[in-house]
């Protein structure tokens, strides 16, 4: 039940050690630090979720964002009402985001294609627009839902636990308190968990069968096999994925914000997905990371860090240089992402996965080019 | 097989938490020592965090403010003239860094956005090392990042922020604000509106649907009802959109004669002139001239919204051209940096950099505690709104509000406001109790 190909236990050893030692590998990068690499866990496992509806089944969801922000929302309530222990938080969150997931999939999942995409669009913009303004005794509108001291948390009440008097609660897994560091390693656990929870799908008949709905839906319904439960069941799990990363964005930083539903954000893990490679194991992961590095990062970058950047330049040529880059980072990260985006769609249309693997393809190779172009499975 | 393949998971798990160990940093063995925070400077640079929005509704506001964070750096390093350094009373500056010792910056891009001002704050403080963070352009982001910033153990000086929350029900220890806020707004419009207006009108409230929207209208409501008039309906409007004319066309047949516009930025730069161009200015409405009030105005906000603005009032926290020398000196140096005059988002900035660089100096040390107690209640004056007062019991900063009015005849592109009215400290101070809140410890956490 729960082994693994060796082929996929080598690649879950690896994803573990690049995910534990972030910490290492990415301070060249300027970005080991916990903010962000508790993100990079994060949409991490919300990529992951969403492979599994647009990679495998070849559903195009456009409302992905609305699950991310019902996890958010149940676990700030919890924490609000319940307790502030993150275990029931996120059980809570997967739950919620499941049956929300449900009842848009089971509306959505009656169209195909475009039609489908739109339709969950609509249901997240729907969501979206009720957090912000309609619902707003629940959601508290723009401002986001925080916590105050005064929350009841009835569970904590009956345990008598010992709030800290001073300050705001803060969230804990079974009474410790979870830091910087300590909420990315949780981050990270529940990566490589869903990882392997994605190995499994992928490897087994149901992922199989998701396939095949990939591949040609008509065909399958032909042969007398009843795709409808299949596509239902890859949407709320995607959904509970989802659900799942956005508690634990709640967790590190105990707030949830309507903006969390926008189309952006859908918008945004659909470009993470395929910037990686849709329908690989690794490949929504690498797009995660590769996207909210250049959102925390290029967007920092202004022209005083270019100028020092490039101060071995003569001036004319440096103030040229830092001139032309400029547009390119700080508030003109978005260009930036804009292009890597084409160039990838343009060049690698497996994302950068296929590039890796044509790398590898050409390393191994040596001479016979040939190879790395065999002719691709149907689809 | 089943076996064999579960102890090899067994390794694996321990070469997991072997990696964990591993890779943990020092920081469960860091603050032994009293006297201990977060990123404290005497260890490496002194780093100031200008989060603002670049991109998004607020952007141009944003990007003016970080100008003015930009100049306050020069200024307190010693470049460039000086500015206020020279107006600023009292003032223990010197114009050499903070505790003699150059100060840098880095930005970030809130994108408009609460979850990106938490990122960057957060990007700011555990990878920069900032040691104060400041910049907002909406209440949402300074009350997000006021309340991670108490978390961090970091001083969090807000930038244009004008709801009552920021320092009312969601006030830290760790955050101070010297903009003015919605209650002030109320309270300095009043008397000037039923001076032009009189005092038997009924109103309708279009709101900008958060945290500031919501206490405007409450405090707009509660000053105009107060004057005698009447409140015919409040409606909620999405930020960030486009067209307002399904909002504006009820208004027509309420029985409303004065539309209030709590909107601001972008939003106001649509919805004033699509009101003016609803042909509501031109209209009689219970035998009077139909108005629009816009209680919280900026001048970038009335250059974007053009001849609109014409003749509408509202209220600012301050504006380039008042004729005190705190004003005359930041807006001459800001002209000379920039080409234009500020605005008052720049000038909140600027003025807030040099606060907190002046307590620095001031209690002779970064210790987060000691500087908090060096802002709180302190007095000073010659930033450009008179004497001013940073209450200790709300971090609030008390000063004279202007009230301001679109120019009928504008002689050059930003002489666009005219100001009409100054209501004094004494009547815009108000008692903390009303909003509630709690400031919480000064003790910092260990970030």
């Amino acid at each position: 039940m729960l082994s693994l190909s060796r082929k996929d236990l080598v690649s879950l050893v690896v994803f573990a050690a690049v995910v534990l030692t972030m910490p290492i590998w990415l301070s060249p990068f300027g970005a080991a630090y916990p903010g962000l690499m508790q993100k990079f866990a994060i949409y991490a496992i919300f990529a992951i979720g969403f492979n599994i509806l647009f990679g495998l089944t070849g559903y195009l969801s456009f409302g992905h964002a609305a699950f991310l922000g019902v996890g958010s929302y149940t676990t700030v309530w919890s924490f609000k009402l319940l307790t502030m222990d993150i275990l029931p938080a996120m059980v809570f969150a997967v739950i919620v985001a499941g049956v929300f997931a449900l009842v848009i999939g089971y509306f959505s999942l009656r169209r195909t294609g475009i039609y489908f995409s739109i339709l969950t669009l609509a249901f997240a913009q729907m969501s979206y627009s009720l957090a912000y303004s309609v619902l707003t005794p629940i959601t508290n509108g723009e401002t986001g839902l925080l916590l105050a001291r005064g929350d009841p948390r009835y569970v904590d009440q009956i345990f008598g636990a010992q709030m800290n008097l001073a300050g705001l609660p803060q969230p804990t897994l079974i009474g410790n308190a979870l830091g910087g560091y300590g909420g990315f390693y949780l981050c990270a656990v529940l990566l490589i968990l869903c990882f392997y929870v994605s190995q499994k799908i992928f490897a087994s008949p149901f992922g199989l069968a998701l396939r095949g709905i990939k591949s040609n839906q008509t065909r399958m319904n032909y042969t007398g096999f009843n795709t409808k439960p299949y596509t239902l069941a890859a949407f709320v799990i995607s959904g509970m994925f989802a659900g799942l990363a956005g508690a634990l964005l709640s967790i590190t930083d105990p707030l949830a914000g309507a903006e969390r539903m926008k189309w952006t954000e859908s918008g945004n893990v659909v470009l993470m997905t395929i910037l990686g490679g849709v329908g690989t194991l690794f490949g929504p992961v690498v797009g995660a990371w590769l996207i909210k590095y250049f959102e925390n990062i290029f967007s920092a970058i202004n022209t005083n860090m270019l100028n020092s950047f490039l101060s071995f330049l003569p001036d004319g040529v440096q103030s040229f240089f830092v001139t032309v880059l400029s547009k390119f980072v700080g508030e003109g990260w978005h260009l930036t992402l804009g292009l890597l985006f084409v160039l990838i769609v343009v060049f690698l249309p497996g994302g950068i996965v296929e590039g890796v693997q044509r790398l590898v393809a050409r390393f191994r190779g040596g001479g016979q080019r040939g190879k790395a172009t065999s002719p691709q499975p149907a689809e | 097989m089943t076996r064999f393949r579960l102890n090899r998971r067994n390794v694996l798990k321990g070469a997991g938490a072997g990696l964990v160990a591993l890779s943990t940093p020092t920081i469960f063995t860091r603050g032994a020592w009293a006297q201990e925070f977060c990123n404290d400077p005497s260890k490496g640079k002194i780093i100031f965090g200008f989060n603002v929005p670049q991109t998004g509704s607020y952007a141009e506001e944003g990007l003016d403010e970080l100008k003015g964070y930009e100049l306050a750096v020069k200024h307190i390093n010693g470049e460039g003239d000086g500015g206020m350094l020279k107006t600023l009373k009292p003032l223990a500056l010197k114009g050499n860094g903070v505790l003699g010792r150059k100060v840098e910056y880095v930005t970030g891009d809130t994108q408009t956005n609460t979850d990106a001002a938490r990122d960057g704050a957060r990007r700011m403080i555990e990878r920069d090392g900032a040691i104060m963070v400041t910049g907002s352009v909406t209440s949402g982001e300074a009350i997000a990042q006021q309340a991670l910033c108490q978390e961090m153990g970091v001083i969090y000086m807000a930038g244009l922020t004008h709801s009552n929350d920021t320092t009312g029900k969601d006030k830290r220890r760790y955050g101070f604000r010297h903009f003015f806020n919605a209650y002030q707004s109320g309270v300095a419009i009043a008397p000037v509106l039923a001076k032009e207006y009189g005092t038997d009108r009924r109103a309708y409230h279009l709101t900008a649907d958060y945290t500031w929207g919501w206490t405007q209208e409450e405090s707009i409501k509660n000053a105009t009802e107060a004057l005698g008039w009447e409140t015919v309906a409040t409606v909620r409007t999405p930020l960030g959109l486009g067209d307002y004319s399904q909002y504006l066309t009820p208004v027509l047949n309420s029985g409303a004669d004065v539309l209030i516009l709590n909107h601001y930025g972008h939003d106001m730069v649509n919805s004033l002139p699509q009101a003016v161009q609803f042909g509501l200015r031109d209209r009689q409405a219970n035998g009077k001239n139909f108005e629009i009030v816009v209680p919280m105005f900026s001048e970038l906000m009335a250059v974007g919204a053009g001849e609109a603005v014409k003749g509408i009032i509202g209220t600012s926290n301050w504006q380039w051209s008042l004729e005190d020398e705190g004003t005359k000196a930041f807006t001459k140096s800001y002209g000379e940096a920039y080409g234009v005059p500020p605005s008052q988002a720049a000038h909140t900035g600027y003025v807030q950099t040099l606060l907190y660089a002046d307590a620095v100096e001031r209690a002779g040390t970064f210790y987060p505690p000691e500087v908090i107690k060096a802002l709180e209640g302190f007095e000073f004056d010659g930033a450009g709104n008179g004497p001013t007062l940073y209450r200790d019991t709300d971090h609030q900063c008390f000063k004279e509000v202007l009230v301001v009015r679109g120019n009928e005849n504008p002689t050059n592109r930003f002489d666009v406001l005219n100001v009409i009215g100054a209501t004094s400290r004494e009547e815009v101070t108000y008692d903390p109790s009303i909003f509630g809140g709690e400031l919480g410890p000064y003790e910092p956490n260990k970030c």
